[in-house]
């Protein structure tokens, strides 16, 4: 097997016993990267020097006979994370000079582990897309049809992961922005809970929604990774103080028992019915290895796409407000006052989908109309979250489908922001209520990959992680490759 | 709801942005479409209940008031459009 087919553990494994190291390992992803990338444009930077010296340092660590799992394991980071001395760009014109001056804790944190990054991942303009085509550096390409969109936002980091151009991928979720595009290109991503990974460092879209996670070739591997990205941050102010589950241990349970809610939302209207046979056979998988499977209803879930499109918008017209044109980002020339200075600076570094939701998110906060809008969702969020409170009392796991259907063409909706928006349907609860909620291959339609969604109860990461690994001891779509890239 | 160019203007205003005139027309389009969608909004039935800002059930956390953070102020600095010894610049404010 090549080196880009092994699990985390196996590179692992075979860096502690010193099949390759973690430089070797290192060079055949950059190669790969030179190799693959212009078809899939799935990296904004490539930090080949940066990896090296890592790399070096991983294999002097692993050689005194320390490290973690991690050590000397390469990934890719969303371009979302500010990385210190490396351009964080938040694949934004008015970022794309931006050099970082300090690291995100998961950059810290992965960095402290050992791990060697590769690049930083293309990604929708501040997170805000679902086809990864309001990029300032070009749409990413799916793996699986490089006419089609990878899905978004986090389109880079999946591309590479599905494409072999790095064995794990940081990512980032809003409204679906991992498990989406994990489904889309066969991965699996996990969004945690709400509070569960530090913020920090992290440029913020929606304050009360985003979190960060990892897409991967399987819920083995997001584990490993989710586990050394968690815990407590006193640098972000919603980090939750609690400790982190141990979720490398818990895979190998035996799910016997284990009570799953099927909401028949998610199964109505609008799911197209290739999905629909893979999501229903993935039940059949999960029946068979022991767990009940039941009816559940989010009544509230039809809301959750326009409950977002305030909430999130309202939240990134405060956020944004930051980008002025005076202390970082892009600045416009030949401005004569202050409000000039801003205006015209903002109008030239943000794209049309930032500022159709900075726009919108004024309008909705401004006076005369926050009660019937922002309010109004708030309130709208709140049933929502009750909806997922009634059904946790009814079963352990929530399960449905991801999308509704395979990836897109590039260019399909690109001039139709509400038909873009119904893409994250079954995704968005889960963020508006806090929960955590994965994406895992179950299958394909006409050779395009399906993903299946798993939500579950507040801080329930590992159950949800046990679950998914017990589906792909039974199941091999996860393993599968994307023609041209093995 | 839909919305007009003057207003989408005003918005764009208030949001500090700077719209090319070709712009207006079809932001004005979209962002009526926008808001024409997230008008299923009104039907749902919410008296009596309580806005939820925040999916945590959790308080400001406070910090001890002791001094955390080292001067870094060359590094901002350093990544600022322009700067003059250790002053942001921007155009004249006052007439």
């Amino acid at each position: 097997m090549s080196l880009h087919e092994l699990s985390l553990r196996e590179l692992g494994e075979g860096l502690r016993a010193k099949k390759f190291s973690s430089r070797e390992l290192t060079q055949h992803y950059l190669g790969r990267i030179g190799r693959h990338d212009p078809a899939l444009n799935s990296y904004i930077t490539v930090t080949a020097d940066r990896a090296l010296a890592q790399a070096d340092a991983a294999d002097a660590r692993l050689a005194a006979g320390q490290g973690s799992a991690l050590t000397g394991i390469p990934l890719a980071q969303k371009d979302i994370f500010c990385t210190s001395g490396v351009r964080t760009s938040c694949g934004s014109k008015m970022l794309d000079k931006f050099i970082a001056p300090y690291d995100a804790t998961i950059v810290r944190k992965l960095d402290g582990a050992g791990m060697v990054m590769l690049g930083k991942a293309n990604m929708d303009e501040f997170a805000m897309g679902s086809s990864n085509e309001t990029s300032f550096y070009g749409p990413v390409k799916n793996p699986w049809d490089v006419e089609r969109v990878p899905g978004g936002s986090s389109g880079g980091s999946v591309a590479a992961v599905a494409a072999g151009l790095a064995p794990v991928a940081t990512a980032t979720d809003t409204g679906g922005s991992i498990r989406q595009p994990a489904a889309l290109t066969n991965l699996t991503g996990i969004k945690p809970t709400y509070g569960r990974v530090s913020r920090y460092g992290m440029i913020a879209f929606a304050s009360s929604l985003d979190q960060a996670g990892v897409v991967a070739r399987s819920a083995e591997d997001a584990a490993v990774v989710l586990q050394a990205m968690s815990g407590f941050d006193p640098l972000d102010s919603t980090s939750v103080e609690r400790p982190v589950d141990d979720y490398v241990g818990a895979l190998g349970a035996s799910i016997r028992g284990l009570r799953i809610g099927l909401p028949k939302e998610y199964f109505a209207e609008g799911l197209d019915p290739g999905a629909r046979a893979c999501i229903e056979a993935a039940v059949k998988v999960f029946e068979g290895l022991g767990a009940s499977v039941r009816e559940v209803s989010l009544p509230n879930a039809p809301l959750s796409v326009p409950t977002y499109y305030v909430v999130a918008p309202a939240e990134a017209s405060s956020n944004l407000a930051r980008f002025d044109g005076v202390r970082y980002g892009h600045r416009a020339e030949g401005v004569h006052t202050l409000e000039e200075l801003y205006k015209r600076s903002r109008g030239e570094g943000f794209g049309a989908e930032v500022q159709r939701r900075i726009m919108i998110g004024t309008y909705v906060l401004s006076h005369g109309y926050y009660d019937a809008y922002y309010l109004k969702a708030q309130k709208v969020r709140r049933l929502i979250y009750d909806d997922f409170r009634r059904a946790f009392g009814e079963v352990d796991l929530i399960l449905g489908p991801t999308a509704q259907s395979v990836a897109i063409k590039l260019g399909d909706k690109s001039d139709d922001p509400v038909a873009m928006y119904l893409n994250d349907i079954y995704t968005i609860a889960a963020n508006l209520a806090g929960i955590p909620a994965m994406s895992l291959p179950a299958g394909f339609h006409q050779d395009l990959p399906i993903g299946l969604q798993l939500m579950g109860n507040f801080f329930d990461e590992g159950r949800m992680l046990n679950a998914a690994h017990q589906y792909q001891q039974a199941t091999d779509f996860h393993k599968r490759w994307p023609k041209g890239f093995a | 709801m839909s919305l007009s160019p003057e207003q989408v203007k005003q918005v764009a205003h208030l949001a500090r942005l700077s719209l090319p005139p070709e712009k207006v027309e079809p932001y004005a389009r979209q962002l009526s479409n926008i808001l024409e969608m997230v008008g299923q909004l009104s039907g749902a039935a919410t008296d009596g209940v309580q806005p939820m800002a925040h999916p945590l059930d959790m308080v400001q956390r406070l910090r001890p008031d002791a001094v955390s953070e080292e001067n870094r102020r060359d590094a901002f600095q350093a990544i600022a459009p322009a700067v003059e010894n250790g002053l942001y610049l921007v155009p004249k404010v006052i007439e």
